[in-house]
């Protein structure tokens, strides 16, 4: 049928429009306030709390929000202890792990997503499999192990299993990323005469970097807050990462909980994961949806 | 000067998966190849095995003499446009068509110089700077050809170029593509499923299908003289008419119709009788028809535009139709209609191999106006 019909609605309609349109608006706003208030809240409470004065920390009533400001607690962590030591520790361990994830991880996942290997869904299956391995049974066998070979105090104790519990992530991630890579891309780039390594380098390499930079990014994190493998296979003071010397604020004191060096410490735990996160969320952006649509 | 030559090339995927068998031909120099075929023939498998992006069970790839069988893509002097085009999405035009030559180590000055020249002619200049995702379909079709065509290569690979593109912009770079490969003494293999395309384009065209060489000539002559009962049916449109037809002594037998063989021919019990629709002519009067007459009903009539293919049963069988293609000013608005069959535009295939009964000599017969037409 051609038929061309009149419009079902008239226009008049149109008037009635930016009131309602408006009320919608209202209620959007409040949702979004209240969701990000809701999962904001402990954060800022933490925020508060370390720049609150002793005094007020304890005050009964609760003082939400405090008159007086203090850095008293900032300084006091960075003065009595090393903690920009343990900062640099926790560093140190997360990035060689993430890089360590992202360079065994990414020519694997390239090796799943583009070769015809015999046995590639065993080994897609098991990688699954890994992951599903309860946290706490890993820890055991991993004491025993450490234990066995003498790594305790040493930062390869940290950095090895980190990688590992991370790497499967990589891989499946990365690995669906490089499947909706164009295959004529690298094809196109054998015939221009790029080499396995150069077209690594130059064509896929660029190509994947919002994919890395969010595995990256993701891998970066869960070694930045580990706690369990940190507190037990580190016991060397001056080798401890930023969770366990944040837990061990509270064990410090016996009489009272040192709630404002507490809240400090976590603040500054948490600061370097917030401003990396800021600094690459054009790119993660990117790479969380670089598979929603065929590029 | 060169000259791409595959020898006994077959590529065997898994037992039951053997897109290539066996395949030997020759391009020379200027020459334009096109590899035709219905899907899944193998068309871009024997393509991505002169690349060298697929490397062949058996046999051989021989470019100016030299066999470069187990050598790598980079290293064949081979350029190739892709169907998808395939651009560096994080590339500028300029470095996408500069990558290859870049690779070769070649002087900054000559590669200038040579994508400036390329991109003039492609009309590429004002778009240099842009990246592909900011292109549209034709100009990155545009580019990939550049790219292909700054690297002067021995042998240029095009897969499909023109699949991605509408119907009126194909036609356009169909004529481009003709003018600036004809100007260029390079072999050409050319992928394609469009007959259109293969025939206007190509100086050689071969019929490829169950990975076998169906034909290899020259796109007249695979009109004119298809090989066997496949090439009938597949080049041409619309379709040959064919029919399996029982013989008596001579003389095969269509409905009411008695049609002699050719005396050249030795008659196997069945034949394939086939004759294009464009070829099979209106009779007014039983008497002046040329060649055999058949008559039938009209069951469909289809109206084409320029003409109308008309169908119809033929008398004295169950359900045999013949369709002829009759010029729309020609009035015949009757139910029954009596067609005749050209003897010369008659073709005979064995029925049971399917390979053409008899060929003429390989001249070509002299053009008449009747055979003009597009083939389409
Ligand atoms: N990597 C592969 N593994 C197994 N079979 C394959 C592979 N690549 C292609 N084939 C098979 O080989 C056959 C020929 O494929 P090819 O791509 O050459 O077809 P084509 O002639 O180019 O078809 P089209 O016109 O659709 O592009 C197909 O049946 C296809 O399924
Ligand atoms: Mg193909």
């Amino acid at each position: 049928m051609t038929t061309v019909h009149p419009p079902a609605h008239p226009p008049a309609h149109a008037e009635a429009r930016p009131s309602r349109f408006s009320a919608r608006t209202l209620w959007l706003t409040v949702a979004v306030v209240l969701v990000v208030l809701f999962s904001l809240a402990p954060i800022l409470w933490q925020v508060l709390t370390s720049i609150k004065v002793n005094a007020d920390i304890a005050a009964i009533p609760n003082v939400y929000f405090p008159r007086r400001f203090t850095l008293q607690h900032y300084i006091e962590i960075f003065n009595r202890r090393p903690f920009l030591n343990y900062m640099l520790n926790s560093f140190f361990v997360a990035f060689t792990s993430t890089l360590l994830c992202l360079a065994l991880g990414t020519p694997a996942a390239y090796a799943l997503a583009r070769l015809r290997l015999p046995g590639e869904r065993i080994v897609l299956a098991s990688v699954l499999i890994v992951t599903l391995f309860p946290y706490i049974l890993l820890f055991i066998g991993l004491l025993e192990i450490v234990r066995a070979t003498g790594l305790a105090n040493n930062y390869l104790a940290l950095i090895i299993p980190y990688t590992a519990i991370n790497i499967p992530l990589t891989i499946l991630v990365m690995r669906s990323f490089f499947q909706q890579l164009p295959r004529d891309l690298e094809d196109s780039a054998k015939v221009d005469g790029y080499n396995t390594w150069q077209m690594l380098v130059r064509i896929l390499l660029p190509l994947t970097t919002p994919a890395l930079v969010t595995t990256g990014i993701l891998a970066f994190i869960a070694a930045w807050n580990e706690f369990i493998f940190a507190l037990t296979f580190i016991t060397r003071e001056s080798m401890k990462t930023i969770p366990v010397a944040v837990a061990q604020i509270s064990g410090t004191a016996v009489f009272e909980i040192p709630y404002g060096a507490l809240a400090a410490a976590t603040v500054v735990g948490t600061l370097p994961l917030v401003i990396l996160v800021l600094l690459f969320q054009r790119r993660i952006v990117q790479g969380l949806t670089a598979g929603a649509v065929k590029g | 000067m060169a000259k791409l030559e595959l020898r006994h090339l077959n590529k065997t995927y898994t037992p039951k998966v053997i897109p290539v068998k066996d395949l030997s031909l020759d391009v020379d120099d200027g020459e334009f190849l096109t590899l035709l075929g219905p899907s899944g023939c193998g068309k871009s498998t024997t393509l991505r095995m002169i690349a060298g992006l697929e490397q062949p069970t058996r046999g051989d790839v021989v470019i100016n003499g030299e066999v470069v069988t187990s050598k790598a893509p980079g290293d064949r002097n081979i350029a190739m446009v892709f169907q998808s085009y395939a651009l560096y999405p994080h590339m500028t035009v300029y470095d996408n068509l500069a990558s290859g030559l870049r690779l070769r180590k070649m002087p900054s000055e000559e590669i200038r110089r040579r994508i400036a020249e390329v991109s003039g002619f492609l009309g590429l200049d004002s778009l240099m700077d842009r990246k592909p995702g900011q292109l549209s379909g034709g100009q990155r079709q545009r580019v990939a050809l550049g790219r292909a065509l700054v690297r002067q290569p021995a042998v240029f690979l095009l897969d499909e170029p023109l699949s991605n593109l509408d119907a009126l912009l194909r036609e356009q770079v169909r004529a481009e593509l003709k003018s600036i490969f004809e100007s260029m003494q390079t072999p050409v293999v050319y992928v394609t499923h469009d007959q259109t395309e293969a025939m206007t384009l190509s100086s050689k065209v071969a019929v490829l299908n169950d990975g076998y060489l169906q034909q290899l000539d020259p796109p007249r002559r695979i009109y004119t003289h298809p090989a066997n009962r496949f090439v009938a049916g597949f080049i041409g449109s619309p379709q040959m008419n064919l029919f399996d037809l029982q013989c008596d002594g001579r003389t095969a037998i269509l409905g009411n119709a008695r049609i002699p063989l050719p005396s050249s021919i030795t008659p196997p019990p069945t034949v394939t009788l086939g004759i294009r629709p464009e070829h099979v002519e209106l009779v007014s009067s039983e008497v002046n028809g040329r060649g055999h007459s058949v008559q039938g009903k009209v069951v469909l009539v289809e109206n084409l535009g320029m003409s109308d293919l008309v169908s119809i049963r033929i008398r004295g069988t169950d359900h045999t139709t013949l369709r002829a293609l009759i010029p729309s000013d020609r009035p015949w608005r009757q139910e029954t209609l009596t067609l005749s069959l050209p003897a010369e535009h008659l073709h005979w295939f064995d029925a049971e191999t399917g390979d053409r009964l008899y060929s003429e000599p390989l001249s070509l017969p002299p053009e008449r106006p009747q055979e003009r037409k597009e083939v389409r």
